[in-house]
């Protein structure tokens, strides 16, 4: 049963990540690739209607983990208690600065949340990247099943890492340039002309960046963890991932520069469900690691009773169910690609 | 107290009481748009659905800063938290799971349909649109209500063996008969909330001769519902809310109502201070026998007093609790003499000239904001020292390891963000009002899409 939870939460992070990714990778080149405001508006209003209903996804997930590893949830937020922090007011910032820029047709007004709503994307990128790094390189757990770790101690990974040492701003940076590319992707899908072709440039220009930080962090986990190719060896299904992964890259290539932008973002979504269910397939049955692996957290410590658990499987699949037929009748209303001309952002 | 204690308690405290002011406006407006829409379509007029629309626009601005301010609220639970979040996440983690599966989903992906496409939606499905957003709004709120009612009347659970508190019966826990009456209290105040506020913009038009049309819309919209939430705020939710205080928080009540010495024929304070040192309310104005009959039904039942239980139970902070309890009532008592004064006035069709009642009807516009925070602080202070009730002590169930300083840094963060989303809200909110309903293009598109409809 905790398995199972298990999976479930990690789909759902993997959902979070290739939704409210693409729209977070839209705010990253959004300065960039939006050159007048007009142009800006068009990337807004690609993500107008749905960054919401992708954000929704962080929330459930985050509910999700709460109602099955009460353990986990209790011990990893109030450890990761100054990044989370911080990835609260940024979100709060986006959000601000998607939602209100269109209020008043003027141009400081408008630069100014422009800056807010790119700004915070770029720096939510990193923080997640740099959060999936430390539950990959493990935190200082101790007897006591808690945690804190500041937010950088001598970026080294000794026995009191911090939030950032070299491995995790490595995945940060890997995280911004994976997200980068992949909004690029969704931007040249959902519009055309100057807008659209500037976006495929900068997924042309993402991906020799994104394959070099794909190895370089593959070697890197290795060699922190090398622990880590364990449930590799012992089922051998796991030898999948890498195939998804670099086969995604390899379709990103050639998709790209032929403007078949359906499958290129597609692409950009399996490579990052790829990656995403290779850190889980290498953690498991660990849900969070330990510097020190006697006070390793797993599924069977961290999880809730087993009758919650079962109940909790009923509503959840009747609420994921109708949140897929809600995705999927939002995201057909606004289908296609978005002109210039008027509309809210 | 510890001062880890107090930053964690006021961190919690100040972003709930702040993010409250949100989507209690939500959920009232909600409703009565919902109302605006109906009307609109079965009269097909134009009006109304404009005055939908205007409503739609204020509607989004405050939803932005609910969702916003929503957001800390289920992390605090973890971070500020934690020790009650391991101790009581395999029971109430149930209900915050379904708030995000059927509540957040539900309004996110509504939302942005009813405020964008009402031009690529039917008449119907732009309604039943509105409809869903309300819905969506008002099962969060449930779920929410069911997470706070268990940890005032903690049912259907047992023990594990770690300690920890497991489900044992899904239905008496969501079903909680305190969590059943919270609700249909709290939801009324929400009502009163939007129907105070679509009041208030409508008497503010009519004040100042614009829209008239419009300012004629909300008054007799706003006034008919806020007439009717604050009759049911009162009886007979408020009034079996007071019941189950009664029944299984007697030391709360007797805090709230300030009553130090249990006695027969017991008073209701209407005015006056408490002194817990002297154990006295100092200038009371009470009327005899009243508390007695209010809640035991009969005027000269015992009333157990402050005096009947260990001062370790009592609620820690017994002048607050006192105040806003009875801010709450007396705001709440003054929300029915108001509003059924303005019916009758509607009713004779004299409201819309008026000035006098338009000008009070305008100037009540932050009393619901006040009253519901009060009641909040009435529950949750009430609670105390009590984390959940009987099971653990507030003291126990915050974060040992996030220190006072690191809590003290984020707490400040969050009192500097919200001032500026605060003005920002009232600012955007401010514009929109002057603007007016006329201002609106008949259905804002965010999208106009290549294929062909």
């Amino acid at each position: 049963m905790g398995s199972l939870w298990f999976w479930i939460v990690g789909v759902m992070v993997t959902l979070y990540v290739v939704l409210d990714g693409f729209d977070l990778g839209a705010g990253v080149i959004y300065l960039i690739a939006g050159k007048t405001s007009e142009e800006r508006r068009r990337i807004l209003r690609t993500i107008g209607p749905v960054w919401d209903g992708n954000e929704v996804w962080l929330l459930a997930a985050g509910a999700t983990l709460y109602f099955a590893f009460p353990q986990l949830y209790a011990s990893s937020f109030s450890g990761f208690y100054l990044p989370l922090m911080m990835v609260l007011w940024l979100l709060m910032l986006r959000a601000v600065g998607i939602e209100f820029r269109a209020h008043i047709e003027n141009s400081i007004w408008q630069e100014f949340f422009d800056v807010l709503f790119s700004g915070s994307s770029i720096l939510l990128c990193v923080f997640f990247g740099a959060a999936l790094g430390n539950v990959v390189r493990g935190v200082p757990l101790d007897a006591t099943g808690y945690f804190f770790e500041p937010l950088w101690t001598n970026f080294k990974l000794g026995p009191h890492p911090g939030i950032l040492d070299w491995y995790t701003v490595l995945i940060g940076v890997l995280a911004l340039v994976t997200l980068a590319a992949h909004g690029s992707h969704y931007v040249a899908l959902k519009t055309d002309g100057e807008l659209g072709r500037r976006a495929q440039g900068f997924a042309l220009l993402a991906w020799p960046l994104q394959f070099f930080l794909t190895c370089t962090s593959l070697l890197a986990t290795y060699f922190i963890r090398p622990d880590v190719m364990a449930n590799y060896g012992r089922h051998k299904i796991g030898l999948l991932v890498p195939i998804v992964v670099f086969s995604s890259l390899a379709v990103m290539l050639w998709a790209t520069p032929k403007s078949k932008e359906t499958t290129a973002f597609m692409a950009s979504s399996l490579y990052i469900t790829g990656m995403l269910v290779g850190a889980a397939f290498a953690l498991y049955p660990v849900v969070l690691p330990a510097r020190d692996h006697q006070y390793d957290l797993t599924i069977e410590n961290t999880s809730a009773g087993i009758h919650g658990l079962q109940v909790g499987l009923v509503w959840w699949t009747m609420g994921a169910v109708l949140a897929l037929g809600y995705f999927t009748y939002v995201y057909r209303m606004f289908r296609g690609k978005v002109q210039a001309g008027e509309g809210h952002y | 107290m510890d001062s880890a204690l107090l930053i964690h308690r006021l961190h919690f405290a100040f972003t709930a009481t702040f993010h409250y002011l949100f989507p209690q406006l939500t959920m009232g407006l909600a409703l009565l748009i919902v109302v605006l829409k109906t009307i609109g379509l079965r009269r097909n007029d134009p009006f109304y659905h404009q005055a939908a629309r205007f409503w739609g626009k204020i509607f989004g601005i405050n939803f932005v800063l609910g969702v916003v301010t929503g957001i800390p609220m289920e992390f605090q639970f973890g971070t500020n938290w934690s020790v009650f979040s391991r101790f009581s996440g395999g029971v109430i983690g149930q209900t915050l799971g379904m708030e995000g599966m059927f509540a957040f989903f539900l309004e996110s992906a509504f939302l942005g349909l009813f405020l964008y496409g009402e031009k690529r939606l039917s008449p119907r499905a732009h309604w039943l649109s509105a409809v869903a957003v309300f819905v969506g709004s008002w099962l969060s709120g449930y779920f929410i209500i069911a997470t706070d009612a268990f940890m005032q009347f903690p049912v259907g659970y047992f023990r594990a063996t770690d300690g920890s508190l497991q489900l044992a019966s899904f239905w008496d826990f969501v079903l909680n008969r305190w969590a059943l009456w919270q609700y249909a209290h709290n939801m009324s105040g929400a009502a009163i909330t939007g129907a105070f506020i679509m009041t208030a913009v409508g008497a503010f038009y009519l004040l100042s001769g614009k829209w008239i049309e419009y300012g004629r819309i909300f008054v007799t919209v706003g006034v008919i519902a806020g007439a009717m939430f604050s009759i049911l705020q009162v009886f007979p939710t408020g009034d079996r809310q007071g019941q189950m205080v009664t029944d299984y928080q007697p030391v709360t009540l007797a805090a709230m109502e300030g009553l130090f010495h249990g006695q027969i024929a017991a008073p209701l304070v209407l005015m006056g201070q408490p002194n817990v040192q002297q154990g006295k309310i100092d200038n009371p104005l009470a009327v005899p026998g009243v508390l007695s009959m209010l809640t035991f039904r009969r005027w000269s039942a015992h009333v157990r007093g402050l005096d009947a239980f260990p001062t370790e139970d009592w609620p820690g902070n017994i002048p607050l609790l006192y105040y806003s309890y009875h801010i709450m009532v007396g705001l709440g008592t003054l929300f029915i003499v108001v509003m059924v004064v303005a019916l009758l006035l509607l009713w004779r069709g004299k409201l819309f000239n008026a000035r006098w009642m338009l000008w009070i009807l305008m100037l009540c516009a932050p009393f619901p904001y006040i009253a519901n925070t009060a009641g909040w602080l009435t529950a949750e202070l009430g609670r105390q020292p009590w984390l959940i009730y009987g099971l653990m002590r507030t003291e126990d169930g915050y974060s040992k390891s996030v220190s006072a300083g690191n809590g003290m840094f984020t707490l400040l963060g969050f009192m500097g963000m919200y001032t500026a989303l605060g003005i920002l809200f009232l600012f955007l909110v401010r514009r929109e009002i002057e603007n007016g309903p006329l201002e609106l293009e008949p259905a804002l598109e965010a999208h106009s899409t290549t294929e062909a409809r």
